[in-house]
């Protein structure tokens, strides 16, 4: 079952971001070239260890590959358990691009506000990485909370009365969220003995019929912890204001942030409530569902009443939430691949359209600088024309064109902030598009196999999709006409070659999607079989057995 | 035994709701407070209730939740409270700077208008 040479490879995308931080919290103000560097390199470091994990567990082809690690080496159902599956490898993936391209950005100017910048971007991926790893209920708690530790910290990055207001309420929303989740905990280890989310599944069919309602209480308890992460409606007031108000940078990370929620639900409930389980078969589906639905129509509706380009980027984020729980909600094998395809390009999307919301901003007024410490360096050659063309271009008749050249700036966020909308309304030819069709079509096959199950929330799922992409396109084109159609007289925006680059990669990185569409479709359709077929994770898991120690290991 | 803790936990959640549902920061941190400490004593109460009795082996005795209490619950209560502590430090802190920033300790930072 284990596929790797090495079994330790897996610990490291928490130990790499850890070992870091811890260098990088000791590195004092002086240093911040190095730790610039250092963080960058840790942080690419972070996305090729991802993208390597990504590339073993595909190599299995579609035989479910899993890469488990005891970090303590103690015996599985007792010690934590590290667990590394196709999903938790996209995830790897997806949070290294996000956090790669939000120290980019920041590399601009905006990790000059405050000295703890780098420390917290990378405590936040190691939080993001254990989450997405551990196999052990507890242990996810402690990772969410590293994670949102680090989130509260990034979330106030740059000060300012809308950040800490917008803080409050995040920490205190978060906090609750958290309580539940420990009660949810308490009670799962009372009923089952364990915590090991292996073991609790193999131990839910056993669980007597009068502890039946008290494990039900409890899974719904849980489920309330990670939906109000996950953004599902009603638990998701508290978005958009905390996302608008964030530093660019740390909203780009924060697009991942709901996608943990996403994470935490589809595992725990593959893999304790599958359809086999009997009396608590699909727990909660329903909830999933026309919470989802109901998600997805407030986004859009959000997203339309938006006059802020930052709250219109958070309710996007609401949308593809709602969008990828309502589908998993299905409990169909492509259904859930198509829609873990859609995560990962809306993810991407989303993380771009916070890093362009500030560009195109402070395009929009004078420029104001980020708080900083040290003004000293002089900007990079901007991409804006210094000066307007002196020749007037004459048209057919004759006639002087009134206005002049685009400049590069401005044609570049107008194209970007295009490109984005594209990826996020679904429409083709781009990722969005290609994640929303798998969905319909996985809609349709569902029904044409077995056409006595077809409800009508299916229905309701097939228009909704479309509809949302309706809205989000027009919601986004108005925003697109008046910032870049209804032009002003100003000058041309600075922007920095360094603030360009991750939205170019991120948009480079949904075209890939796009281009390579089959390959990755066919992966996230083998992460969701792996899924729906619980029992090969927990046979993974409790067959692993602790390595011996030195003097009991047999000479060569 | 039981019926204390449960009363305990109760008046502690039932007190700390109130709390949290209050516009003033500080009352919102003492709800967190209370809702920590109940948390805390609900975990340590789902590992079996027991006096007198210890989670660390001793020779003579076996091995079962007869003669011992849970260790689990006890270790699982001690990294709650470490980060309930730390977490509830933090939002001190963002209260504090909410409270300079906009003068009011209204948790919006502005009174409602009436």
């Amino acid at each position: 079952m284990n596929a790797f040479a090495s079994g330790h490879l897996v610990a490291a995308p928490v130990l790499l971001p850890l070992v870091t931080a811890a260098v990088l919290v000791g590195m004092g103000d002086r240093w911040r070239r190095w730790k610039a560097g250092l963080n960058l390199l840790s942080m690419v470091a972070s996305l090729a260890l991802a993208w390597h994990l990504l590339q073993a567990v595909a190599a299995g082809g579609s035989t479910a590959t899993f890469g488990v690690y005891l970090p303590g080496n103690w015996p599985v159902p007792f010690g934590i358990v590290l667990a590394l599956d196709r999903l938790s490898a996209l995830m790897l993936v997806l949070a290294a691009c996000v956090a790669l391209a939000s120290l980019l950005f920041a590399l601009a100017r905006w990790h000059r506000a405050s000295v703890q910048f780098h420390p917290l971007l990378q405590l936040q991926l190691m939080g993001l990485n254990g989450a997405f790893l551990t196999a052990d209920l507890f242990n996810l708690f402690v990772f969410f909370e590293v994670l949102l530790a680090a989130s509260y910290g990034l979330l106030l990055h740059g000060g300012g009365t809308g950040r800490v207001r917008s803080g409050l309420h995040y920490i205190t929303v978060n906090l609750l969220a958290s309580f539940l989740f420990l009660i949810a905990v308490a009670l799962l280890y009372g009923i089952t003995g364990t915590l090991n989310m292996a073991d609790i599944a193999v131990k839910l069919p056993h669980v007597p019929s009068g502890d039946r309602g008290l494990l039900h209480a409890a899974s719904a308890l849980l489920a309330v912890a990670f939906l109000a992460k996950a953004a599902l409606w009603p638990l998701n007031f508290w978005l958009p204001s905390a996302y608008s108000a964030a530093s660019a940078p740390a909203a780009a990370v924060f697009a991942i942030l709901t996608k943990v929620g996403v994470y935490a639900v589809l595992r725990l409930w593959t893999l304790c409530f599958p359809a086999s389980a009997g009396a608590s078969a699909l727990f909660g589906g329903s909830t999933l569902l026309w919470g989802g639905l109901a998600t997805v129509g407030f986004g859009a509706i959000g997203m339309l009443a938006s006059q802020q380009l930052g709250r219109l980027a958070g309710y996007s984020v609401i949308t593809s939430a709602g969008t990828v729980l309502a589908a998993i909600s299905f409990d169909v094998p492509e259904l859930t691949g198509a829609a873990l395809f859609y995560l990962a390009s809306s993810t991407l999307a989303a993380c771009a359209m916070f890093l362009l919301v500030e560009l195109v901003e402070r395009a929009r007024q004078v420029e104001v600088d980020a708080p900083s410490a040290d003004d000293s360096e002089a900007p990079l050659p901007t991409f804006g024309e210094r000066a307007a063309p002196q020749d007037v271009n004459l048209d057919d008749a004759r006639m002087p064109l009134v206005g002049r050249a685009i400049p590069a700036a401005v044609a570049f966020l107008a194209v970007a902030f295009l490109v984005c909308t594209v990826v996020l309304a679904g429409l083709p030819p781009l990722s969005g598009f290609v994640g929303k069709v798998a969905m319909l079509d996985a809609l349709l096959d569902a029904r044409r196999d077995a056409p006595g199950q077809w409800r009508g929330e299916a229905w309701a799922l097939f228009a909704l999709l479309i509809v949302s992409g309706l809205l989000a396109s027009i919601a986004l084109m108005r925003a697109f006409i008046t910032h870049f159609w209804a032009l002003q007289e100003r000058a041309a925006p600075r922007l920095r070659i360094v603030e360009v680059l991750p939205v170019l990669l991120l948009l480079a990185a949904c075209t890939m999607l796009a281009l390579r569409g089959e390959a990755a479709l066919r992966y996230t359709g083998y992460a969701a079989a792996d899924l729906h077929v619980p029992a090969l994770y927990t046979r993974a898991v409790l067959q692993t057995r602790p390595v011996p120690a030195p003097a009991a290991r047999p000479r060569p | 035994m039981e019926i204390v803790i449960s009363l305990a936990i109760g008046v502690l959640v039932s007190a700390g709701v109130w709390l949290v549902l209050r516009p003033r920061t500080f009352q919102v941190l003492i709800g967190l407070s209370l809702l920590s400490y109940a948390v805390n004593l609900f975990i340590f109460s789902v590992g079996s209730l027991s006096l007198d009795a210890e989670p660390i082996v001793q020779a003579g005795l076996p091995p079962d939740l007869l003669h011992y209490t849970d260790p689990l619950p006890q270790s699982l209560v001690l990294t709650a409270i470490v980060i309930g502590f730390a977490t509830t430090a933090l939002f001190l802190v963002v209260l504090l700077a909410l409270r300079g920033l906009t003068d009011s300790d209204h948790v919006d930072g502005r009174e409602e208008e009436p």
